[in-house]
């Protein structure tokens, strides 16, 4: 075991028994853009807040990678990376971010209210476990019509001790909805360690309180991630109920775009994470075993480079939306 | 006409449409086998089963939150809160989600999702299964909110809240549910945005909302004996709000009371003072007055419940008021 409590090692999945390159390259697609966005941010140019997903790629990376286009997927205030792994283009999530009405919902949302439905994608939210009761409604939605979709709620460690948690995983669980339920365990709820405000730290045991199984994963370990979400959304598509899979990882940013970040942890503890970080830890394993030289990984890091200014220029060129639409879509009919 | 008890119209509109319909599901507690603690969803389960009529455990927040996520997902639920002081436990699913998404999203997603609910006083319901607090879902941007009076609004209306594509509080009166009145037997919808004129007259204007209707048309008979002519309107739907009508009663007979079992301060009845204060200030030969219950959380004993709420000669005190000089 590692200091950070983690088993060494991870997955049991081979790397050449997994889409590991397109993982790869979904990671450092997340990573790419969020830097981005960062470096955008902090020129000024974009209004309100961000929380950027840099440090949990394989989350989103791992679990997406098991979803169809029209699965649907539930997110949280940090939930860029989530958007970027459902295949939302760069461009018009870019212009979301920045409020632009080139954006994939006109602006009106921003960083915390994406939406995209042609992707399955039912927002991220800016309500802290809004997502779960979401996220299973999604999948009784499709229950309801006879399809094979599924739905992954994602939530963080902050999610876990609110009503809505508890509520949208009951019924769930009872009417053996085909959701996954992820969590993103990152330790802290903004500055509030997890510790500090549940007794039992062991998000996955709550599984078995609501009759379903729960999973606890290395979140940094994008094959330990793919495989877990693998099982669990087999068994949601094919009838057999939701699992709680929690992913155990770390933002090493600070809560926000603007929070250094330091003042509730240690530098120690920090730089112990940075030292996992997870497309580094893919990197060396993909090197290893001689599934990609340093050259090939170097060009899909360059190639997606290229993709990030794109959809940074695309962003850019969006301008302002006309101010009398702001009554429209108040009412659907 | 047949008539037919409130109850039985709503579940007529919701057979029907659920036949209609695949789509359409109810969700609640004990609205399955049971029925409905009113009846209010009798026979459904037995037609449709589990599949579609699905009982709940005591988790208002969960069924709400889950109807928001099953209507962006292409179903149109109906989820049965019973009592209207229940829905407290689901108001951010309704508030920052439900009444947020369309807009939002700029137009992209659709939450078609009826929450239904029973409020009001029937004797003794007490500080917990009495309030009426439909106003707060008006003040939010993105709902709609229908607060039918009789069977045949109950049954007109459902149809419309189910066929809309957005999220419609509808709010029923819990002392309505064993009262019969005139149903069509054809079928049909009323669509939302109209008030209906109970009683036309030309003294003074009530406008009364659910179960002070029936009190506002009392207290015109009595007053039509003192050679008073009262015109009775219920707006019937608060969101989309016929304010037409309203103003246009109010500038013909220039005074105006308005009946509300909820409190008056911040309380729907202090919305149409405005509308007509903004809109109709030169047309009113007297002060408004609102006949509204008192300002306190509902009392369980009877004489303290009677003392709190708005009573038919409270009503006929206040047009009096309004129409002396």
């Amino acid at each position: 075991m590692t200091s950070l409590g983690l088993a060494v090692g991870g997955s049991r999945l081979r790397i050449s028994e997994a889409p590991t390159l397109e993982m790869y390259g979904c990671m450092v697609r997340i990573r790419l853009f969020e830097l981005k966005l960062q470096e955008i941010y902090r020129s000024g140019a974009m209004p309100g807040f961000i929380h950027l997903y840099v440090g949990e790629e394989a989350v989103a990376a791992g679990v997406c990678q098991n979803l169809n286009q029209d699965d649907y997927v539930t997110s949280t205030h940090r939930g860029h990376g989530h958007a970027i792994a459902k295949g939302i283009p760069m461009g018009p999530a870019f212009a979301e971010i920045w409020g632009k009405p080139n954006g994939c919902n006109g602006g009106r949302g921003g960083s915390m209210h994406i939406y995209d439905p042609s992707y399955g994608f039912l927002g991220t939210n800016g309500i802290v476990a809004a997502s779960v009761p979401l996220g299973a409604g999604a999948a009784l939605g499709a229950q309801v019509r006879g399809t094979k979709q599924v739905a992954v709620s994602f939530f963080g460690d902050g999610a876990v001790n609110n009503c809505a948690f508890h509520e949208g995983i009951n019924l769930a669980a009872i009417w053996k909805l085909p959701v996954v339920f992820v969590c993103e365990n990152n330790l802290y709820a903004t500055e509030t360690p997890f510790a500090k405000v549940t007794l039992n730290t062991d998000v996955a045991s709550r599984g078995p309180a609501y009759g379903i199984p729960g999973i606890s994963v290395d979140g940094n370990d994008v094959l330990a991630v793919y495989e877990a979400a693998r099982e669990a959304i087999k068994c949601a598509r094919s009838g057999g109920g939701p699992t709680l899979v929690e992913c155990k990882t770390y933002r090493p940013l600070g809560h926000f775009e603007g929070d250094p970040g330091i003042g509730y942890r240690t530098r120690e503890e920090i730089a112990e994470w940075k030292q996992r970080d997870p497309i580094n830890l893919i990197r060396e394993r993909i090197l290893a075993d001689g599934l990609a030289t340093t050259d090939k990984l170097a060009a899909i890091w360059s190639n997606l480079e290229a993709e990030i200014e794109a959809a940074y220029q695309y962003a850019k060129s969006g301008g302002e939306p006309d101010a009398s639409t702001v009554e429209d879509y108040v009412y659907a009919n | 006409m047949r008539e037919i008890k409130y109850a039985d119209a709503g579940v007529e509109a919701i057979q029907e449409e659920m036949r209609r319909d695949p789509t359409i599901i109810y969700i609640g507690q004990g609205i399955g086998p049971r029925e409905g603690n009113y009846k209010q969803s009798r026979g459904l389960w037995a037609e449709f089963g589990d599949h579609r009529v699905r009982d709940t455990p005591i988790s208002e927040l969960g069924q709400v939150g889950l109807g928001v996520g099953a209507a962006m997902a292409g179903a149109r639920p109906i989820v049965d809160i019973v009592f209207l002081d229940m829905i407290m436990e689901a108001m951010g699913q309704i508030v920052e989600q439900a009444a947020t998404i369309h807009y939002t999203s700029n137009g992209k997603i659709k939450v078609p999702l009826v929450i239904r609910a029973a409020m009001g006083t029937v004797r003794s319901t007490g500080p917990h299964h009495s309030r009426c607090f439909y106003s707060w879902f008006a003040h939010v941007p993105g709902l709609k909110v229908v607060l039918p009076a009789s069977p045949e609004d109950v049954k007109g209306f459902m149809k419309t809240a189910i066929r809309d594509d957005g999220p419609v509080l509808f709010i029923e009166h819990k002392f309505f549910y064993n009262k019969k009145g005139p149903v069509p037997e054809e079928e049909y919808a009323i669509p939302f945005g109209k008030v209906r004129i109970l009683r036309e007259g030309s003294d003074v204007t009530i406008v009364a909302m659910s179960l002070m209707v029936g009190k506002a048309i009392e207290a015109a008979n009595i007053l039509s004996q003192e050679g008073i002519s009262a015109e009775v309107i219920d707006p019937r739907t608060i969101v989309p709000l016929d304010r037409e009508a309203i103003l246009e009663s109010v500038k013909r007979t220039g005074r105006l009371v308005i009946v509300d079992e909820a409190p008056a301060f911040c309380g729907f009845s202090a919305e149409l003072a405005a509308l007509v204060g903004e809109q109709a200030l030169e047309f009113l030969d007297a002060p408004m007055h609102r006949v509204c219950a008192l300002h306190t959380p509902h009392p369980f004993n009877p004489v303290l419940e009677t003392a709190m709420l708005p009573s038919v000669s409270k009503i006929v005190d206040a047009a009096r008021a309004a129409t002396r000089g």
